[in-house]
């Protein structure tokens, strides 16, 4: 019989090691996928894993898909330290990115130095005036934050869709719901010749490295690790849960809303009824997978955004369905969930009958 | 009376029923102490499940049976991770939403398109004849029928069967349910299977009765207004009943009224009113904090472990 043993002391190596198990776990069981969906499994690994970063702009597309999962996971993994659960980073992303581009369509066709920051300030804030409304509701009325935070989510998807079917939609655009392509002054600085790899990259390393000031030079980045683990200890410090709860929400609705402006001013480039593959919720897997740590937010958010590129690929190259890469995330997850009972239990063989 | 708010009254309960069966299934599951947050994953897969078992093989009840079976494979997967691994029932249950989500788009690729008559209806004598009522309360398909049912047995359940007593008792003190040498784990097994199989059924209504067929993501949300119905309901089976048909009647009006052309709202804004509805139902319960502590299950959402 094996049995769990509680740890005295939780194990730090477990804690690093778990990813890499859970990391393991999901591609054994991707070998078995393939094999089951009917695909040559070493073909349908090397265009999943090894393709897509086999060239350098494939290299360049992985950051382009990372800087908005690494963005969004920095400041969840800061909420969910605190216990502040916001479900609905993908609808502050998209917030971020109507606020935003209403800002860069606002400033069509003029060319001035203030358009992209001006857009950038737009989206930060469109992202956390959707996040307040879940802090709002937790904080004077007691409302679950993980409930409410999704359906703004639903809402938000919808006001996209309202808005480039109305008020934002290309004036000479046959009726598409699209709006007008972003002029030059609108769209990010290009980081690398030839390719999409944009400025949101280099700024999301900077966010890397002011979420880990944070968390280990700060005393509110303390006060969030105590919340966790005893909320009233974080009160007698001066971080009561409502102040954490603010703070939580309106940090990640900011980094989920530039998140959003940065897809729309990148890779977009224009405002359409989709801005998004799910970032948002993706971004809930990165922060776990990460550690709740930017620094391993940073590792996981390339391993995340490869699971993208790989579901592109192996969908061009064998016909797979891109559906593939949200069974791999949720897989990930649960061993990683499955993993993580490493660090706070020992396994241990009984004999039968003893207790 | 006017047809087409015969008709509105008739969609109303097909509308209603699926959120009727997941949210009851999580009321019994949140009863003994598990948070299942993976309620709109687990109706996904029973949704696609049960299509594919209807356009493979044709027969109604293998497709429900298939719904249910799946449901409660994904709310295994679930019950392991948090009773046996002690995994964080919240992000658990976010992964099983995640993964639902996935897995019945994959399986689902082929049945894009395909068509299904959906359920007959059962038409009960006599009481089917009697004119208007007949037609709003007694010709329903089967599904119908079987939601209410479930909502009376597991209201006599929880209140009037020892096992009902256990389950509470496991969902509001497991330390002292196990101290009095109740199976908290077996318990908490039991409920989470009954409510992936609910959220299976609520699945396969939607893709056999409600729609009926597979498109991606045809929950739309209605895993979580089922998790909100049932802090709306305060916990207690009657009131899930009342809010299931509340919403089903508002999403439903919502629809007849774009369809209508009477009201001059874009058809997005419209949308919107199910999910604003639930955040604002959300916010009048639950800003009283005292009556959600006397209600909610006291030890919901937190981990149990024998030895600790």
């Amino acid at each position: 019989m094996i049995s769990l043993q509680p740890r005295a002391m939780p194990s730090k190596l477990m804690g690093y090691l778990a990813p890499v198990i859970a990391l393991c776990l999901t591609l054994l069981s991707g070998l078995v996928l393939f094999a089951i969906l009917g695909v040559p499994v070493g073909q349908a690994f090397h265009a999943f894993f090894i393709e897509p970063i086999s060239t350098l702009y494939g290299l360049s597309e992985l950051g382009v898909k990372a800087a908005p999962l690494i963005l969004i996971a920095v400041g969840l993994s800061i909420g969910f330290r605190a216990q502040v659960w916001n479900i609905g980073a993908e609808g502050q992303l998209i917030l971020g990115g109507i606020f935003g581009g209403a800002v860069a369509l606002y400033f069509y066709e003029i060319d001035a130095w203030y358009v992209m920051p001006l857009m950038m300030m737009a989206g930060v804030i469109g992202g956390m005036l959707w996040a307040a409304i879940p802090a709002l509701l937790k904080t004077h009325f007691n409302a679950n934050e993980i409930l409410t935070s999704l359906m703004l989510t639903y809402v938000a998807g919808l006001l996209l869709s309202f808005l480039v079917h109305g008020a934002l939609r290309d004036p000479d655009g046959y009726n598409f719901p699209e709006s007008r392509l972003f002029h030059d002054a609108a769209l990010l600085p290009i980081v690398m010749e030839g390719t999409r790899l944009h400025i949101g990259a280099i700024i999301a390393l900077f966010v890397v490295v002011a979420g880990w000031v944070l968390l280990s030079r700060t005393m509110l980045g303390f006060a969030l690790k105590v919340n966790g683990a005893a909320p009233r200890a974080g009160a007698y410090a001066g971080f009561g849960q409502k102040r954490l709860i603010w703070f939580s929400l309106l940090l990640t609705g900011g980094l989920a809303g530039l998140a959003g402006l940065f897809e729309v001013a990148g890779p977009i480039g224009q405002l359409l009824p989709t801005i998004s593959p799910g970032y948002g919720f993706t971004a809930i897997i990165v922060a776990f997978l990460g550690r709740l740590h930017p620094v391993g937010v940073l590792f996981a958010g390339l391993i995340m955004a490869l699971s993208y590129l790989g579901g592109e690929s192996a969908q061009i190259t064998l016909n797979l369905p891109v559906a593939v890469t949200g069974v791999f995330q949720g897989l990930l997850l649960f061993f990683l969930l499955a993993a993580d009972v490493l660090i706070n239990f020992k396994i241990v063989r009984k004999a039968r009958g003893q207790l | 009376m006017n047809e087409t708010i015969l008709l509105a009254i008739l969609t109303i309960i097909t509308a209603a029923t699926p959120l009727v069966f997941a949210a009851i299934g999580e009321l019994v599951v949140e009863k003994s102490g598990v948070l299942n947050l993976g309620v709109e994953g687990m109706m996904l897969v029973g949704a696609v499940s049960s299509f594919t078992a209807v356009h493979v093989t044709g027969s109604a009840t293998l497709g429900v049976l298939a719904g249910m079976f799946a449901g409660v494979m994904l709310a295994l997967i679930f019950a392991f991770l948090t009773l046996n691994l002690q995994s964080s029932q919240v992000a658990t249950g976010l992964a099983l939403t995640i993964f639902g989500v996935g897995v019945s788009a994959l399986i689902g690729q082929p049945l894009i398109g395909v068509a299904y008559e959906g359920l007959p209806n059962v038409q009960i004598p006599v009481l089917s004849q009697i004119p208007v009522l007949g037609r709003i309360l007694f010709s329903h398909d089967i599904l119908v029928y079987c939601s209410i049912a479930l909502v009376i047995a597991v209201s006599w359940f929880l209140r009037r069967t020892r096992a009902g007593l256990i389950l509470r008792a496991v969902g509001d003190s497991h330390d002292a349910a196990h101290a009095l040498g109740y199976p908290v784990i077996r318990v908490r097994y039991l409920a989470t299977m009954f409510g992936g199989g609910c959220a299976g059924l609520a699945g396969a209504y939607l893709s056999m009765a409600y729609a009926p067929m597979w498109v991606e993501n045809m929950s739309a949300g209605r895993g979580w207004i089922a998790l909100a119905l049932v802090v709306f309901a305060s916990w207690q089976p009657s009131r899930v009943l009342f809010g299931a048909y509340l919403f089903g009647g508002i999403s439903i009006l919502q629809l007849h009224a774009q369809a209508s052309g009477t009201i001059n709202i874009p058809s997005q804004l419209m949308s919107m009113l199910p999910y604003l509805a639930t955040i604002i139902v959300l916010v009048l319960i639950s800003r009283d904090h005292g009556k959600i502590r006397r209600n909610a299950p006291a030890s919901i959402g937190k981990a149990f472990h024998p030895t600790t």
